[in-house]
């Protein structure tokens, strides 16, 4: 046994852009030592729309649908950031019953964002039931969000200064009568996936973090809670009225798939328990009121006033047309999105368009990562991670 | 953390840095640090191991175009210390040709934000070890987000049957661009003269 082995080269394949677990049109480039991957070549790009451009050269208002389209299964918490940074600039604050309903459909953008998550990363894994169950509950979490605004995905609905329209009091009763059963349903996607063999076998001890990793990385949300660190926008830097909720922050121990969606679970049990002291906080004397700021320099004027007064009108016109002017200065404003910090820096010139935009997207920083993550691991690990990772491409290519 | 613990973070940054810190602000509770821009790593580092800072958490690489400007970018920097749960800003000036220290080394999650500032900008990093575009298509040419990059950009893409492929055309616009200039003329906007006045002459 003496002559020497042929040359071995390392196989290089092609993980999507077209391939269901991708989550998208991510494009991995693979190089694979058998089945073991020796390195990660993320593509990504496949979705960029030039949004932070596009953003430059609207108005404010007009640059917020463009926020939904950023991470598309949580629209909402994505415009959140960017209406908190203009607040900021222009120092202005929102009426109780707005920040009410903010918090509110935040906390349904999160389930919507963290069952979609666990779900796929079930079907990811082999599993097909969960996503049928999940999709059932977000189609009518979607329905509330069509209620509110007119829209299932693409709501628009958070507007500088507030929200755009009040609730009815009926979509209010009718999210509180969903809350109950819903934890019903969590519980059975419990019960069907975390005692699960084939789910354990595939998520325990894979892809795992060590904190001080996930900090240099530039982790946030669930990556670092997953990995020990008791860390959650929603309670370390309170905005809107997550100060007088009351409400647990899961974290993991072993920073594995496992951990992270254990804490998902978790997150969608509180966010529950968020939305029902938001419903009883808004039926409560002190929850009715106005929706948005009633400077209409700001927010535009009712439409029964307009009909009335020729200033109102006038001030409609401005509105919609040349925009608010934001006083110039630079902020940055970052939420607690279902995937971690969004953030959205704004360099505001004075004028009625921002200078300049920057979508600070948790999953980039999360996908960046991959090849470190994935090194060593075996092939069908790179789905469960990715899985994991909670990735939506309209946030990551902007 | 309030305005005044912030300044004073601030103050001990700049004190402790110097000829690398050169200035400090807050606004909006946010503070902002000069740097000068060949030092940066050693900001970041002290920012990160120093025990009053612990800057631990990488937070976002940008920059900003100011065209009119010697020096026509900001890059700026975020980090987020959980121990104090506080944020920082970080600005270096940097033009077209100024070789920005990357921060792969202190921060391995700067890859991709720095690959981000290069193909969008056009801001330089050495010492990154792949430095390649990201977001932008294969092959393009240019860096959208300066302010002198038009919104329509250059080239168009079309699927041609006959070619079987997709190709690459110059942009071609039925109609003109539509930038609207809806600055009020009545309203804080500096007008010399006022849109449509240059059309009357004086009267005879």
């Amino acid at each position: 046994m003496n002559e020497q082995p042929e040359q071995l080269r390392n196989f290089t394949i092609n993980f999507g852009p077209q391939h269901p677990a991708a989550h998208g049109v991510l494009r991995l480039v693979l190089e694979l030592d058998g089945e073991v991957v020796a390195r990660v070549d993320p593509h990504i790009g496949l979705l960029h729309r030039g949004t932070e451009k596009l953003i430059e050269q609207k108005t404010y208002l007009q640059a917020i649908p463009y926020f939904d389209r950023l991470d598309y299964v949580a629209p909402m918490n994505q415009e959140h950031a960017f209406c908190l940074a203009a607040e900021k600039l222009l120092g202005i604050e929102v009426p109780r019953r707005g920040q009410l309903i903010r918090v509110l459909y935040c906390e349904i953008g999160r389930i919507l964002s963290h069952l979609l998550n666990v779900t796929t990363q079930a079907m990811d894994v082999g599993a097909l039931t969960p996503p049928l169950w999940g999709f059932e509950e977000r189609e009518k979490l979607m329905v509330f969000y069509e209620r509110a605004s007119g829209s299932r995905m693409h709501a628009a609905y958070f507007r500088v200064g507030g929200v755009h329209q009040d609730l009815p009091q009926k979509l209010v009763d009718d999210i509180e009568a969903w809350c109950d059963p819903f934890l019903k349903v969590v519980d059975d996607l419990d019960r069907l996936l975390t005692a699960n063999r084939i789910f354990k076998q595939r998520n325990v001890d894979i892809g795992v973090v060590p904190l001080k990793e996930a900090w240099e990385w530039g982790f946030s949300g669930v990556m670092v809670r997953g990995s020990g660190a008791a860390w959650d926008l929603r309670k370390s830097q309170p905005y809107e009225c997550y100060a007088e909720m009351d409400f647990d922050i899961p974290i993991g121990k072993n920073g594995d798939c496992y951990d992270r969606y254990l804490i998902r679970m978790e997150e969608m049990r509180q966010s529950v328990r968020i939305m029902k002291q938001c419903i009883q906080k808004l039926n409560a004397p002190d929850g009715k009121g106005p929706v948005v700021v009633e400077d209409n320099k700001v927010a535009p004027p009712r439409r029964g006033e307009m009909k009335r007064s020729m200033e109102a009108l006038i001030h409609h016109f401005k509105l919609y047309t040349e925009g608010v002017h934001v006083p110039a200065g630079e902020v940055y404003a970052a939420v607690e999105a279902p995937k971690g910090e969004f953030g959205v820096y704004l360099i505001s010139d004075g004028t009625n368009k921002p200078y300049k935009c920057k979508i600070r997207a948790p999953g980039f920083a999360h996908l960046q990562a991959m090849d470190h993550i994935c090194r060593g691991h075996l092939l069908a690990d790179v789905s469960a991670i990715l899985g994991s990772l909670d990735i939506v491409f309209g946030e990551v290519d902007r | 953390m309030d305005d005044a613990k912030l300044d004073a973070l601030g103050q001990t940054i700049v004190s402790a840095l110097p000829g690398a810190a050169t200035g400090h602000s807050v606004a909006f509770n946010q503070l902002t640090v000069e740097v000068e821009v060949s030092k940066i790593v050693e900001v970041v580092k002290y920012l990160r191991d120093d025990p009053s800072c612990r800057f631990v958490s990488f937070t976002d690489i940008t920059a900003a175009d100011y065209p009119s400007r010697e020096k026509r970018f900001d890059v700026i920097y975020h980090f987020l210390s959980p121990t104090l749960n506080a944020r920082i800003r970080l600005k270096a000036q940097a033009d077209e040709t100024t070789q920005v220290p990357s921060l792969i080394d202190v921060f391995p999650g700067a890859d991709w934000f720095e690959r981000e500032a290069y193909d969008l900008y056009g801001v330089f990093f050495v010492g990154h070890p792949d430095m390649r575009r990201i977001l932008t298509d294969y092959g393009f040419e240019g860096h959208p987000l300066r302010k002198d990059f038009p919104t329509t950009g250059f080239v168009e893409v079309r699927y041609d049957d006959q070619e079987k492929r997709v190709v690459y055309e110059p942009v071609r616009l039925n109609q003109e661009f539509r930038k609207f200039d809806f600055l009020s003329p009545w309203e804080g906007a500096d007008y010399p003269v006022l849109p449509g006045d240059e059309k009357a002459g004086p009267k005879v």
